[in-house]
């Protein structure tokens, strides 16, 4: 017996219904199966009936249970309309056999008698509230649906047609909602597999992690760097386009013309002013001035060619190895030897990632050079400063001088 | 004399007997490279995330509302993605696939489908993947006119050998990774329909996945019925990485905005995240009155929110740093399914068996971080 503790009491509220709806426990005078903090009475349900026994009751169990209960003259045991429905339907479904059923539930009925008067009150109100789980009033939740991707996996075997009043009946059919999906057989590990494990393992050990301290900085400073961005935790200028209805934040954000805001952000490291294209053409357009654009330009074609349809991608290959890296190429870009010698052996049989350690040499020489004097530049500054929109102020001036050393 | 010279009959028993052996010896070389490499982990453990976030200012009240119920799916949602577009959203049901512009609440196209566990947008906004219970994640061009059938376009690109759990297109429509029942993932090209790259590793169902957010990353995890995420490279189809610390399936995996963490949420009634660089759990988000378990999880924007759909109908939200919950949305009527903030981060939306999506937006009140202006709107 646990005590789960929440201090809320909407939510506790919440479980209690779930964990009735369940099946755990009912409200002694509703078919609803729900809990209500309003003096209503509750019982708790018998661990025979109880939902992780896996109960899959089928359609004649049921049929028995409406019969039986149509054979006792009991105001309390009356169905409701839903019930007398259900009833009909399955009179009609069950035709041939009712006979069969008829007499189940009479025997039922003469089990039922031969109990104390108290017990089967008791009794009576615990399948009725088995019932309301497995046949649930109309417009109530199932409780007894399951993901149908896990139905297969279910490890108890009683879960296979045990009737609820010990009948055995060989005309039952299976209900097309619970077929199983093929169950996926359990491998035995063999030596091969075992020796994978081993070389993972080693792989791990070798592996130079992070301690949890600087982890734990490092994950708080990224978040601390990105809240003001964060839409559900600062208010966007002018406004979240979900509450106000107005589109401008996202047009501002789609626009050429890029805000102080967003190019702060190109600021905080190479990969977020690449993610924009207007930081990407902004990055390239101060490469050209330095005259060294054919690196970015080169880091983009290996991006496109990573996701060009497969067909494409050895045409492309070669193209790229033309334009960058051949002898006489218009757009050398300086790869060390160990790297070119790599790349020319992958272009022997060219694929997608043919290029992926050409592609990273490049990326850190722009992200350690090129990125550091982006900042610095004109181009940018003007940007963040936005001294191209309110023309050069004097605050303007005395940053330019500052940032004449590049 | 040789194991050549040998018959064949005493050959069968020799190699019976030796391999049963190596196989135990084997396991025992497993069992303590893995007791070495905890004890190389809990080295570097030298602090809680939750100890060193006692710092970082607490986030006060969130308000929540729904901006938009959908109701047309008439059963139950399994599965939606956004568009990058940050509007529309394509969603999946037991009978059909439905695409929206959640903001104007258009309906924009349906399709009929049954059983569709798994459905993405394409970058491009003009095709979308989905499939389940046939085994395939097929791509449909979407195109302007609302009259097109666009059943008949449809082009098959995966075949699984079980049902499809999840897809996702990578940077570009060209390709697509999808997990499967099959207890495999695999990268297709769209085009030819041919498997790129498969990734075995997963002992039971794969659930889950997502793809690393970098622009140059070629790394996703995977999250399984074996309790199990694992950290794939797309290239070698090796897997690099592998966390087992959940009690139970894991349902969902996320990266963490940067890359170098990812979230997930288990039947276990768990949440929890793993970094990737300290290779290791480093937090949990759990209380004692959860006890169903959790569907789907998402980022905000920034990493500071851990969203949380969960099969007691609620979604939780989680403070990262801290691991305390923030808030508990109540309103669906049956289980989440699903569950995706939107690429900007400005709304979220959920997805459930009770038939209907709902898109969110949140806002913080009360205490402001950074010299941030957080109003009530």
């Amino acid at each position: 017996m646990k005590n789960l503790s929440t201090e809320d009491s909407a939510e506790a509220i919440h479980l209690g219904s779930l964990i009735a709806a369940l099946g755990y426990l009912f409200p002694i005078s509703d078919h609803v199966l729900t809990l209500k903090d309003d003096g209503t009475l509750y019982r708790f349900q018998a661990p025979y009936f109880w939902p992780s026994n896996c109960w899959e009751p089928e359609n004649t169990d049921y049929a028995i249970y409406l019969c039986k209960r149509t054979m006792q003259n009991k105001a309390r045991l009356e169905l409701a309309d839903y019930e007398a429905e259900n009833l009909a339907r399955l009179q009609r479904a069950f035709a041939r056999k009712w006979e069969f059923i008829f007499m189940q539930a009479e025997a039922q009925v003469k089990i039922d008698r031969k109990k104390d008067k108290a017990e089967r009150k008791i009794l009576d109100s615990q399948e009725r509230a088995f019932w309301d789980v497995h046949r649930p009033v109309p417009g109530c939740v199932n409780t007894t649906e399951m993901d149908i991707r896990k139905c297969q996996r279910e490890k108890n075997p009683q879960r296979v047609k045990k009737s609820v009043y010990g009948v055995t009946d060989d005309t039952q059919t299976q209900s097309p909602v619970h077929q199983s999906l093929p169950s996926q057989p359990a491998r035995k590990p063999t030596r091969e597999d075992v020796q994978k494990e081993i070389s993972f393992l080693n792989m791990q050990l070798d592996r130079h992690c992070m301690k949890m301290s600087k982890v734990a900085d490092s994950l708080m400073s990224y978040t601390e760097q990105f809240m003001v961005y964060d839409p559900l935790a600062s208010t966007v200028e002018p406004s979240n386009p979900w509450i106000s209805d107005d589109m401008t934040f996202w047009d501002l954000e789609a626009s050429r013309d890029p805000s102080q805001h967003r190019v702060k952000k190109w600021g905080f490291s190479l990969e977020e002013a690449l993610k924009d294209p207007v930081g990407r053409d902004a990055f390239l357009k101060f490469l050209e001035s330095e005259f060294s654009s054919e690196n970015l330009r080169f880091w983009l074609a290996v991006q496109d060619l990573k996701r060009r349809p497969l067909e494409n991608v050895a045409a492309r290959a070669q193209e790229i190895w033309q334009e960058f890296l051949a002898e006489g190429a218009p757009s050398s870009i300086n790869l060390d030897s160990h790297s070119y010698e790599l790349t020319s052996h992958n272009l022997k049989d060219p694929g997608r990632y043919s290029y992926e350690d050409a592609q990273e040499h490049i990326f850190k020489l722009m992200k350690s050079d090129s990125y550091a004097r982006f900042l610095r530049s004109n181009i940018y500054q003007d940007l963040l400063l936005a001294r191209k929109k309110l023309g050069k102020s004097l605050t303007g001036k005395r940053l330019t001088g500052l940032m004449q050393s590049s | 004399m040789s194991i050549q010279d040998v018959s064949p009959c005493v050959k069968c028993y020799i190699m019976e007997v030796q391999p049963n052996e190596t196989l135990t010896n084997l396991k025992a070389e497993s069992d303590t490279l893995k007791t070495k490499l905890e004890d190389e982990r809990a080295k570097l453990h030298d602090v809680e995330l939750h100890q060193v976030a006692e710092k970082v200012d607490g986030l006060g009240q969130f308000i929540m509302k729904t901006r938009r119920t959908l109701k047309g799916h008439g059963n139950k949602v399994l599965c939606m993605d956004w568009c990058k577009d940050k509007r529309r959203i394509v969603s999946s049901s037991q009978v059909s696939v439905w695409i929206i512009v959640t903001f104007s609440e258009e309906h924009a196209v349906t399709m009929p489908c049954t059983w569709v566990m798994a459905c993405a947008y394409a970058p491009s906004g003009c095709a979308v993947a989905c499939g389940g219970l046939d085994n395939k994640c097929s791509v449909y061009p979407l195109s302007l006119d609302k009259n097109e059938n666009l059943a008949a376009k449809k082009k098959s690109v995966a075949m699984h050998t079980n049902y499809l759990s999840a897809c996702s297109f990578t940077n570009s429509d060209m390709q697509i990774l999808t997990s499967s029942g099959d207890g495999t993932c695999a990268l297709w090209d769209v085009e030819s329909g041919q498997l790129l790259q498969s990734f075995h590793g997963h002992a039971a169902d794969v659930l889950c996945l997502d793809l690393a957010p970098s622009e140059t990353g070629n790394t996703f995890v995977s999250g399984g019925c074996d309790k199990k995420a694992n950290v794939w490279d797309m290239r070698s189809g090796q897997c690099i990485q592998s966390f087992e610390t959940h009690e139970s399936d894991i349902n969902s995996v996320r990266y963490y905005p940067s890359g170098d963490a990812f979230a997930s949420g288990s039947d276990d009634a768990t949440c929890r995240l793993y970094d990737l660089r300290a290779d290791r759990e480093v937090a949990i988000y759990s209380k004692e009155s959860i006890i169903f378990g959790a569907s789907s999880v998402d980022f905000s924007l920034s990493g500071r929110l851990l969203f949380g759909g969960y099969n007691d109908y609620t979604i939780n939200v989680w403070d990262v740093l801290k691991g305390t919950r923030v808030s508990i949305l109540f309103g669906h009527e049956n289980r989440v399914s699903t569950l995706r903030l939107s690429p900007d981060g400005t709304a979220f939306c959920s997805g459930s068996w009770d038939h209907t999506l709902r898109v969110r937006w949140a806002a913080l009140i009360g205490i402001h971080i950074f010299g941030t202006r957080g109003t009530v709107v």
